[in-house]
């Protein structure tokens, strides 16, 4: 099978370029992307350099772009995928070398919804309690993995991406905002209302579409957009 | 030469679910403490961990007792377990539990809003009289939960992280452990993080073996680390084989699931685990269920084309239970075995999961070493999570139980070095020798020119591992893989690698992690070979009876080959000691 990887390395390469390489997937046993990656690293080229852990879609390490649209190597089957494979880093954030890219901006962005559970009153010696009902509200936002396949498939999030704050840091915010264990939803919206953090969404769908986890940061920023125009901001 | 230093009151080595509940402790304190971890802290494998985590809460059974869980956790560790240990973890479980939720951690809940509790392999109410719900859980998720909601909470108190950064190596002086020597991946800059306390929290090393439900990272860097630095291993020939990986991929399908009520069928569609648990069935411990699987297989009623394998049959329960409690396990297993479990059964082979055994430290997370028979505590060093040996696991680990070991002893570390600091804890300060001995590793990659390739070796050795020190083991087997080790072992030293770029160098990060798989290899089959009886998850065709006369006590395991014992601790403090007895 057929593959051509974006390849560069800062000091050795003047610029990026495309390597081919072909892998007899049957001899070596491999059904899903990374496996092939590994084995090229492993047999053909031990400076092939990419992130990855788990190997089953939980740790978010492996985003990249496969044939166009980002997903995660380690659940990409190789059976569904046109050849040649064209494997590039994912698009808009700084490429560290070869398929690493640069993620602080990305987890900037994160951090600026303060994404920890905000509570004021006294902490109960128990559990705070919380109904199902509150409780199956969480389930699609708490699930994010926080691999940027989304935020950097969205076109608003590589022209402003010190400002727009991007799918995957508003569904985090979402995930807070409509924590029943949460004091803080009023001042979270103020720190939201202006022209930028949330509203450079245009609903453009492209995060809901490539998100691996089956997450749908669309309809999280609309709950958002809701929540501010009810709260006034 | 000298070295970019960087000064702190504790380093953690390690940034999941041990690593990150013990810096908590530490930056609310006021301390100056900093995390290094090789990946993204919420790429670390807990992550993974889908279960739940187990604690008497009696949410969903009405009523629940520590000390059954106590009874529970010494039972299902064959008696290798300290008690004074286990019964510090189950005591302090709820507590740590409700901190978890006051963090965040979004648990499934019953219909009165409390923490939904569901069944677990080897918990028992009533001092093993019947089934117990133990397992607090966020659907099947709970380590992701955890590790997300530890994270969040990190970022709320400012703990400083050092992300995408390595640990090379330990710093030791004469009197302890001063630092540890750290690359920046991103760079290739080296740096020596200098620290009153080291806490090593780097969790598995599955990576040992070639079929496992660990990650790539999981190689075992804490123990590598502790062994150069001239201290102990500990009950390093006990791992856990989990009953449900699934079939030629080594992902794991949650116990959770046979908590749920899922169950093992043999290719006759017999519910094997009938004949040899008729109390816990499927239930039962997880060494037990393992060795039943694998006997199944070897008797010819495995299944598949080659009769490799177990079913694990979901579909009774419906799609509705599957999807509000098993959602993920659906996804991994139409991903990894092509099958849907709301219609067919899972293909699923016992595969390594956890190590038992590790570094030995008391409950405040001090790391111990062993001179003239006697425990001796190393200055300035603590261990907490998977790395560590406390030991509450003993000779086989009952589930959803380390999760409870991350968070109750990295707790518990991180409170201690803050009484420790705060009571003047000092700073050893290393000699030049002692630092160039630290970068001695990293040194040899980098001059190395010309040698055999990494993956070869790494590739060599899991296959030993699985051939020679798997499910059940004999001295034969054991001697002829131990041997093969350690001509590996010389293959290695003359090892090479092609890529000398100093930006995000993987190829070096390998082959480092490489040293630390081989040490933790060979602590394994030494310490294997050694002990000559079957406990736990220690299962030999050659000594099939555990035997409590001879074998009752902790092994350990030095770099120059040196084997020591430890006593098991058999005295609790508020309960009566749990007596020996058989198990199921
Ligand atoms: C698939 C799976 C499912 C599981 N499910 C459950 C469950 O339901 N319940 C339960 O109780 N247990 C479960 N376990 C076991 C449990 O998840 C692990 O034992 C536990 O998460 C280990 O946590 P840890 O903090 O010790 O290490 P990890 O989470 O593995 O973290 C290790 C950390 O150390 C860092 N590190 C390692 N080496 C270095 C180095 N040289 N330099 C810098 N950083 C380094 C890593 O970057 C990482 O941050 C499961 C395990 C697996 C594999
Ligand atoms: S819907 Fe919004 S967040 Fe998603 S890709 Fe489009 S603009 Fe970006
Ligand atoms: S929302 Fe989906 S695509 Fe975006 S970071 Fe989270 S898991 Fe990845
Ligand atoms: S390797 Fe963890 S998500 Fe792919």
């Amino acid at each position: 099978m057929r593959f051509s990887i974006y390849r560069y390395t800062p000091g050795k390469d003047t610029k990026p370029y495309m390597q081919e390489f072909n892998v007899d997937i049957a001899a070596h046993n491999c059904n899903m992307l990374l496996d092939v990656l590994l084995v090229i690293k492993e047999t053909l080229d031990d400076s092939l350099t990419l992130r990855r852990s788990c190997r089953e879609g939980v740790c978010g390490s492996d985003g990249m772009n496969i044939n166009g649209k980002n997903g995660l190597a380690c659940v990409t089957h190789l059976s569904g995928l046109k050849e040649p494979v064209v494997i590039r880093p994912l698009p808009g954030l700084p490429v560290i070398r070869d398929l690493v890219v640069d993620m602080r901006q990305f987890y900037q962005q994160f951090e600026r919804v303060q994404p920890w559970l905000q509570n004021t009153d006294t902490a109960p010696t128990k559990e705070r309690l919380q109904s199902p009902e509150d409780r199956a509200k969480l389930d699609g936002l708490y699930e994010c993995i926080l691999c940027a396949c989304c935020s950097t498939a969205c076109p608003s999030f590589w022209w402003n991406p010190d400002k727009f704050i991007g799918p995957a840091g508003l569904l985090q915010a979402t995930r807070f905002l409509v924590d029943s264990r949460d004091t803080e939803t009023s001042a979270r919206l103020a720190q939201l209302g202006d022209a930028f953090s949330v509203y450079r969404c245009h609903g453009i769908m492209n995060c809901v579409d490539v998100c691996p986890k089956g997450l749908n940061p669309t309809q999280a920023i609309d709950k958002i957009k809701h929540m501010l125009i009810a709260e006034g901001v | 030469m000298s070295i970019a230093t960087q000064t702190f009151d504790a380093i953690i080595v390690g940034g999941g679910g041990a690593g990150m509940r013990a810096s908590i402790e530490l930056a609310q304190s006021g301390l100056n403490v900093a995390v290094i971890s090789k990946v993204f802290p919420t790429r670390s494998h807990t992550v993974a961990a889908q279960g739940g985590i187990n604690a008497a809460l009696g949410n969903t059974d009405g009523y629940d007792d520590w000390r059954w869980h106590m009874y529970d956790t010494v039972l299902g560790s064959d008696f290798m377990g300290d008690q004074d240990a286990i019964e510090y973890m189950c005591k302090e479980a709820p507590q740590t539990i409700y901190e978890l939720e006051h963090m965040g951690l979004p648990f499934s809940r019953n219909p009165d809003g409390k923490i939904y509790q569901r069944a677990f392999g080897g918990a028992t109410r009533n001092y093993g009289e019947e089934q117990a719900r133990r397992t607090c859980c966020a659907a099947d998720r709970t380590g992701h939960a955890m590790l997300h909601a530890l994270y969040q909470k990190n970022l709320a108190v400012k703990t400083k992280f050092f992300n995408e950064w390595y640990a090379v190596d330990l710093v030791r002086t004469a009197q302890g452990i001063a630092g540890v020597i750290a690359i920046c991946i991103e760079t290739g800059e080296v740096v020596f993080l200098k620290s009153r306390a080291t806490v090593l929290a780097t969790g598995g090393a599955g990576c040992i073996f070639q079929s496992t439900t660990n990650a790539h990272i999981n190689t075992g860097d804490g123990f590598g680390m502790v062994l150069r630095a001239g201290l102990p291993l500990q009950d390093m020939e006990f791992w856990q084989f989990h009953p449900t990986g699934i079939y030629g991929a080594g992902v794991l399908v949650t116990e959770g699931s046979r908590g749920e009520g899922g169950y093992l069928l043999n290719k006759n569609g017999e519910r094997y685990m009938e004949r040899y648990a008729p109390h816990l069935k499927d239930l039962a411990c997880r060494d037990i269920v393992s060795r039943s699987s694998i006997i199944e297989i070897r008797e010819g009623r495995g299944c598949g084309p080659k009769g490799d394998h177990v079913l694990l049959k979901l579909d009774h329960l419906g799609e509705a239970v599957i999807n509000e409690r098993l959602p993920g396990i659906r996804d991994l297993a139409i991903t990894f075995a092509g099958v849907d479990p709301v219609k067919d059964p899972i293909p699923v082979v016992p595969t390594c999961h956890y190590i038992m055994g590790g570094i030995p430290t008391d409950i405040h997370g001090r790391v111990l070493t062993v001179q003239n028979g006697a425990d001796q505590i190393v200055e300035g060093l603590y261990a907490a999570g998977e790395c560590a040996c406390v030991s509450v696991h003993g000779a086989n680990r009952l589930g959803a139980n380390s999760l409870l070991d991350l968070v109750v002893f990295g707790r518990s570390a991180g409170k201690h070095i803050q009484t420790a600091v705060r009571e003047g804890l000092s700073q050893l300060e290393p000699m030049q020798a002692d630092i160039d001995a630290a970068l001695a590793r990293l040194n040899r990659w980098n001059e190395a020119s010309s040698g055999e390739s990494v993956d070869e070796i790494r590739k060599t050795l899991q296959k030993i591992m699985q051939d020679d020190f798997g499910v059940f083991r004999t001295a034969d087997n054991m001697q002829q893989g131990f041997v093969k080790l350690e001509a590996l072992r010389e293959r290695l030293s003359h090892a090479a690698i092609k890529d000398k770029s100093p930006h995000f160098n993987t190829s070096r990060i390998e082959a480092l992690e490489l040293d630390n798989l081989m040490a933790s290899a060979i602590a394994t089959a030494t310490l294997a070979h050694k002990r000559q009886e079957s406990r736990g998850a220690h299962a030999r065709y050659d000594f099939t009876e555990r035997d409590d006369n001879n074998w009752l006590k902790h092994l350990v395991y030095f770099a120059d080959g040196r084997i020591d014992s430890r006593a098991i601790n058999m005295a609790p403090n508020e309960v009566q000691p749990i007596t020996l007895r058989a198990r199921d």
